[in-house]
């Protein structure tokens, strides 16, 4: 693909993602970004001040957080959210945890966890609109996923009774109780996010360039020391040059090896591998065949 | 040429549309190595020898359990040359509403046949839908071509009758363009066959990345739907007033005379604003911010014109509908209207005619629409609305229906565009030859 090429599918993208965000501010009430600090919710934020520019962006952030985190990440969410004057809503799975709404997984890991929290944030904060950085390319499940995505008092997704995107005319209407998913990066591939941050010159968290970090071995994926736990007994620690192709729980976000410092090494990384983001890094999604769709039924994005 | 060429599938059950689409991201390297080791381990699970190329795309549990596709899925995949964004959609039970889904954004429709039916009621059917929706370009993939022992005859026979069908809907006949193709075996689809030495027209691929994509409409008059007013009310903008929206056909220049509608109002664009920084104009797809000249009482909903070129603006108008519901349509419904940035209360006054599967003719004064059905209505507004045709503007001359109750999408609109009505088809779906393009095709495919 030559560059110039590549400027024309980004701004087409580029233009649809605004008029999205614009979309939903003309026709909700109460709409709220979802933002963990990672590359495709900060894509998101970026998309969502050029939209409403020279205004403020109409709405704020809501980070769900799993209490998994990597510090850099979160020292970045921060500094963003400030940046731009917005307010931070965070619901935290440590909180459920601790009180007992929730229980920890055997396995560790607390990204199937997030659902509850979030839906309640939802309810309570009364959002009838929630943005999330989903793509459709991320993996089969989300390929049949709508831009605008219903979702009942119960936050599920029914694949089977979605409503017929038509044109580009989006369908917002939804009952009390009701709220809709809204994914104005639906249609961007992994490769198109990294192009188009190396057009914008968009920051992001440090772990998503290659970096020295202690890592062990988990189920042919390197995971850093952090709350999550381990090493476990016979996981040694070493130390590599890793970086990150997603940002999501700890206890589930595998490090690539790589020496990818910069953005243009991490687009020719990027569009050589022959794994995708997530079977390369995500644990979850390895659970079952269908692992991607039957959380999203339940709520989860 | 352009970068992004978007299609949508269409094609009855069975007639390998999920092997078709999985072939062509398995052959052009668009699956990573993860994603096919799972499709290995998914077929391996189902006893078979070899990767079943439709677990690739049939992502939901119920389709892989049934083998079928159920709902309207969206593929991306790339080549050297171009870009794509796929419109997968199931030839099942819902066909219509899906294939609506699918053609209402594709500028090319990839029809499957099995070569041992040929082209059958529902290729007829589906290729009208897209001439229906505007869809420019059409290719027919005449699959299993192996199963007929890669017959030439068979195949020219299935590519005269669908030529024939796809004029009489209005179709150049270089716009449409039929391949014989094994999605299986993988013949024709990226690679080229040896097995058909009597075909010398492009692989699907080859087709896909070469063949012309018409251009957005830069030269049609200017119509921006307001999506949002952008008031910052800061100290370092406080009188700041931009009409944001997307250009949804024509291009805008600074000092354009404008027409707010459906006010009437006049201004002149005065700036041409992006978080990038002023443009001197701007054309269709474009998402920009408009100044005006006059400090006018617009708002979200109101369609900004070309002054000299406007769509009429009226409370009542006739349209096609395909209705999605398995609510049914009955004369009087009241209902929503969403037109561009505008929903607004609606009445279907009448049902004036049923566009008739069987014979691909209308059928008068039906009683009721009911689910996967195409008809033509009469539509009363509660306000005015500026509309174009359909076949001159397929953005503004689009909308959707919308139940007032549940909120739920009833029906794919199209303004005024007249449903097809194509004699003398099925003369030629029965004996395959003797087919006329028929003068009374209404239908044009596209601006």
């Amino acid at each position: 693909m030559t560059t110039a090429t590549a400027l024309d599918t980004l701004d087409r993208l580029e233009s649809e993602a605004i008029h999205i965000f614009r979309e939903v501010a003309g026709e909700f009430d109460r709409p709220v970004i979802l933002f963990s600090g990672g590359k495709d919710s900060t894509l998101l934020l970026h998309l969502a001040v050029k939209a409403f520019w020279p205004a403020p962006v109409p709405f704020p952030l809501l980070h769900v957080d799993t209490g998994h985190n990597f510090e850099e990440v979160i020292e970045f969410r921060d500094k963003v959210v400030a940046q731009h004057g917005l307010r931070l809503e965070v619901a935290k799975v440590q909180d459920y945890i601790d009180d007992g709404r929730l229980a920890e997984r055997p396995d560790g890991t607390r990204n199937p966890l997030q659902t509850v929290p979030l839906l309640d944030a939802i309810t309570n904060h009364r959002f009838d609109a929630v943005f999330g950085g989903g793509r459709r390319d991320e993996e089969r499940a989300r390929a049949k996923e709508r831009i605008f995505s219903l979702r009942n008092a119960f936050g599920q997704w029914e694949p089977r009774r979605q409503r017929p995107e038509l044109w580009n005319l989006y369908n917002g209407r939804h009952r009390p109780g009701e709220h809709v998913r809204v994914f104005p990066l639906s249609n961007w591939t992994e490769l198109d996010v990294w192009h188009y941050i190396a057009r914008e010159g968009i920051e992001l968290p440090s772990i998503y360039y290659a970096h020295r970090r202690e890592v062990y071995l988990r189920d042919g994926m390197w995971l850093a020391e952090g709350p999550w736990g381990g090493p476990r007994e016979g996981e040694r620690k070493i130390e590599k040059t890793v970086r990150y192709r997603t940002v999501g729980d700890g206890s589930c976000t595998g490090a690539v090896e790589s020496d990818a410092t910069d953005i243009s090494a991490v687009i020719a990384e990027v569009a050589a591998s022959r794994l995708t983001e997530r079977g390369a890094t995500r644990a979850d999604d390895r659970l079952s065949e269908a692992a991607m769709e039957d959380r999203k039924r339940e709520g989860y994005f | 040429m352009s970068d992004l060429l978007r299609l949508a599938t269409a094609g009855s059950v069975d007639d390998g549309k999920s092997t078709l689409v999985g072939r062509l991201l398995y052959d052009t390297k668009s699956v990573l190595a993860d994603t096919l080791d799972a499709v290995h381990r998914a077929s391996a699970d189902r006893g078979l020898t070899t990767p079943d190329l439709s677990l690739l795309v049939d992502g939901l549990r119920s389709e892989r359990e049934q083998g079928i596709t159920i709902d309207v899925a969206y593929r991306y995949f790339a080549t050297p040359k171009r870009s794509f964004v796929l419109a997968d959609t199931p030839g099942h039970v819902q066909y219509t509403r899906n294939t609506v889904t699918g053609a209402s954004t594709a500028q090319l429709g990839v029809l499957l046949v099995d070569a041992r039916k040929g082209v059958i009621e529902q290729t007829r059917r589906h290729a009208a839908v897209l001439a229906l929706l505007g869809v420019p370009r059409l290719v027919l993939a005449v699959n299993k071509i192996d199963l007929v022992d890669f017959d030439e005859v068979t195949f020219s026979r299935i590519a005269k009758e669908f030529t024939a069908h796809a004029t009489a809907l209005g179709y150049a006949e270089d716009a449409v363009v039929e391949i014989p193709v094994s999605a299986l075996a993988g013949d024709n689809v990226v690679e080229r066959s040896t097995r058909t030495p009597w075909y010398d027209g492009p692989t699907l691929l080859e087709h896909l990345e070469s063949v012309p994509v018409e251009p957005d409409a830069h030269d049609a008059p200017f119509r921006f739907p307001v999506q949002y007013v952008i008031r910052p009310r800061t100290a370092e903008h406080p009188d700041y007033r931009g009409y944001a929206g997307q250009v949804a056909a024509g291009t805008v220049r600074v000092g354009d005379e404008i027409a707010v509608l459906p006010a009437g109002l006049r201004s002149t664009v005065t700036g041409i604003d992006t978080a990038d920084g002023p443009l001197p104009e701007a054309s269709s797809g474009q998402s920009v911010t408009l100044l005006l000249a006059h400090d006018l009482d617009i708002s979200r909903g109101d369609l900004i014109s070309a002054a000299g070129d406007q769509p009429t603006v009226t409370d009542e108008f006739e349209a096609t509908v395909c209705w999605l519901s398995e609510k049914a349509l009955t004369p009087g419904a009241r209902v929503l209207v969403k037109h561009g940035t505008r929903t607004v209360q609606a009445i279907v006054t009448e049902l004036r005619t049923r566009f008739d599967e069987q014979k691909l003719a209308s059928t008068d004064a039906p009683g009721s629409l009911s689910l996967n059905e195409i008809g033509q209505v009469a539509v009363r507004t509660a306000e005015p609305i500026p509309v174009d045709d359909y076949a001159k503007d397929r953005r503004t001359g689009a909308f959707l229906v919308i139940d007032a109750a549940d909120g739920s999408t009833l029906a794919a609109g199209l303004v005024g565009a007249p449903l097809p009505e194509v004699d003398g088809v099925e003369s030629c779906t029965e004996g395959g030859d003797a087919a006329q393009p028929d003068s009374h095709a209404l239908v044009s495919p596209g601006p």
